[in-house]
């Protein structure tokens, strides 16, 4: 039996008196990976915010290892890390500013010289000293996928990771995924694009009602 | 390469303290805009008002506490609005460090940027009302332990109206009885002062306002 990072049962999620999805159960072991899909608007990025306890869920519960329904889990960046489609850069502090100082924010210890190894590592290393606005988009991406490079985070939560890369950054930050998940860690993430992970995994398709285990 | 986590949460809190004091040095014009805003205010009113000493020494700090309050109103809208938008807040959110301690750490770099700056420049903007070295002094005194308390309630205000479309509005309509309290005896102190009554009684209450404040505002 795999050791559970999460679980989630029955999952429901209301937006304007509209429910978007119900009955959403899923459950993610170390090692493996989950891809959630679904058309736009089904709630992808809502079922993603309230595995990571961001958004309330109008129903069910997530559960983490340790925390039982009497103690709601409060996930922090030691053991999750969530991408989502606000990067979470200030685009007036340069890249690797972003990275060493997010890190600080959120708890975690990071030198400049581990910040421009990761920007390197993603291919941007003659952008790591210019602010994030002049940066194109796809490039703002590969700075936050840099960032998670930096994660000690077992699980991953990442929302459209791969949106707006070139076809380099895609493979690099594919293998990125992929050595996460063959480390032992987990992995959730929506894409509108086949990943093409290897390993133990699984996908799911919301709005279908179907579960996962 | 991956980041250790930090022994405790007050580097988080320097962290925040860093970053926010480091994009206000990038984006002069957002909070200089505010000070400016309070310069000019309180410089017109003698010019509007006339030359008559007692008047302007009677009203000088009324003025200069109404243009810091709505000075540091103006100022508000960007407590949290931006990292709302760029997704810092849900980083935020995620910190291992509590995040009502991040949220003191962001107060403290707003007071910094927006409060300070009115603090320092209330001695000189007061000497056009021909207020008293002792008044202008305690003046000055008022706002620095005044302004945090504006800072303080401003952001619940700012964090209850984060994301409502004309917000500002709704914001002011918030706070304003909040900030009367501050109003009163803030300008109370000097007024008793003046009059020759001690301003120790009024200071005592606005000290208690920030440490209620405090206390309670980043708890959200």
């Amino acid at each position: 039996m795999a050791s559970w990072v999460l679980t989630a049962t029955d999952l429901a999620c209301q937006k304007a008196q509209r429910t978007l999805f119900e009955g959403v159960s899923l459950a993610v072991s170390a090692g493996s990976w989950l891809h959630i899909e679904g058309s736009n608007g089904c709630g992808k990025t809502s079922l993603l915010r309230i595995l990571c306890g961001l958004s309330p869920a109008a129903r069910g519960q997530v559960v983490w290892p340790g925390s039982s329904p009497a103690t709601p889990p409060r996930p922090d960046r030691s053991v999750l890390h969530y991408m989502g489609h606000a990067l979470g850069l200030k685009p007036d502090l340069s890249a690797s500013e972003n990275l060493c100082l997010d890190a600080q924010v959120s708890g975690l210890r990071l030198s400049l010289a581990q910040a421009v190894q990761a920007l390197t590592a993603q291919g941007l290393k003659s952008r790591a000293h210019l602010p994030v606005r002049v940066l194109s988009q796809g490039q703002r991406q590969g700075v936050a996928l840099a960032r998670l490079r930096t994660s000690p985070a077992q699980l991953w939560v990442l929302d459209e990771p791969l949106v707006g890369l070139d076809a380099q950054a895609t493979d690099t930050a594919r293998a990125l995924l992929q050595s996460h998940v063959d480390a032992g860690g987990a992995l959730i993430m929506t894409s509108h694009h086949d990943v093409g992970l290897q390993g133990p995994g699984s996908r799911f398709q919301l709005g279908a009602g179907a579960s996962v285990a | 390469m991956s980041a250790q986590a930090l022994p405790n949460p007050w580097q988080a809190m320097a962290g925040v303290l860093q970053r926010d004091l480091r994009l206000a040095l990038r984006r002069k014009a957002e909070w200089l805009g505010a000070v400016f805003f309070f310069v000019v205010v309180v410089a017109l009113f003698p010019l509007a008002i006339g030359p008559e000493p007692d008047t302007l020494r009677l009203i000088g700090p009324g003025v200069l506490w109404v243009a810091a309050l709505l000075a540091s109103m103006l100022s508000l809208g960007r407590l949290f609005e931006a990292d709302h938008l760029d997704g810092s807040l849900e980083q935020l959110a995620l910190s291992a460090a509590p995040l009502s301690w991040l949220v003191v750490a962001k107060l403290g770099a707003h007071w910094l940027i927006s409060g300070l700056p009115l603090v320092l420049l209330s001695p000189i903007l007061g000497l056009q009302f021909g207020l008293g070295p002792e008044a202008l002094g305690l003046l000055a005194l008022t706002l620095l332990i005044g302004t945090p308390v504006l800072s303080l309630l401003g952001a619940i205000g700012a964090a209850l109206t984060l994301g409502v479309r004309g917000g500002g509005v709704l914001q002011s309509l918030l706070l304003l009885p909040l900030y009367v309290p501050v109003l009163v005896f803030g300008t109370g102190a000097v007024d008793a002062q003046m009059r020759g009554l001690g301003a120790q009684a009024h200071v005592s209450v606005l000290l208690a306002l920030l440490l209620a404040a405090a206390a309670l505002s980043p708890l959200e």
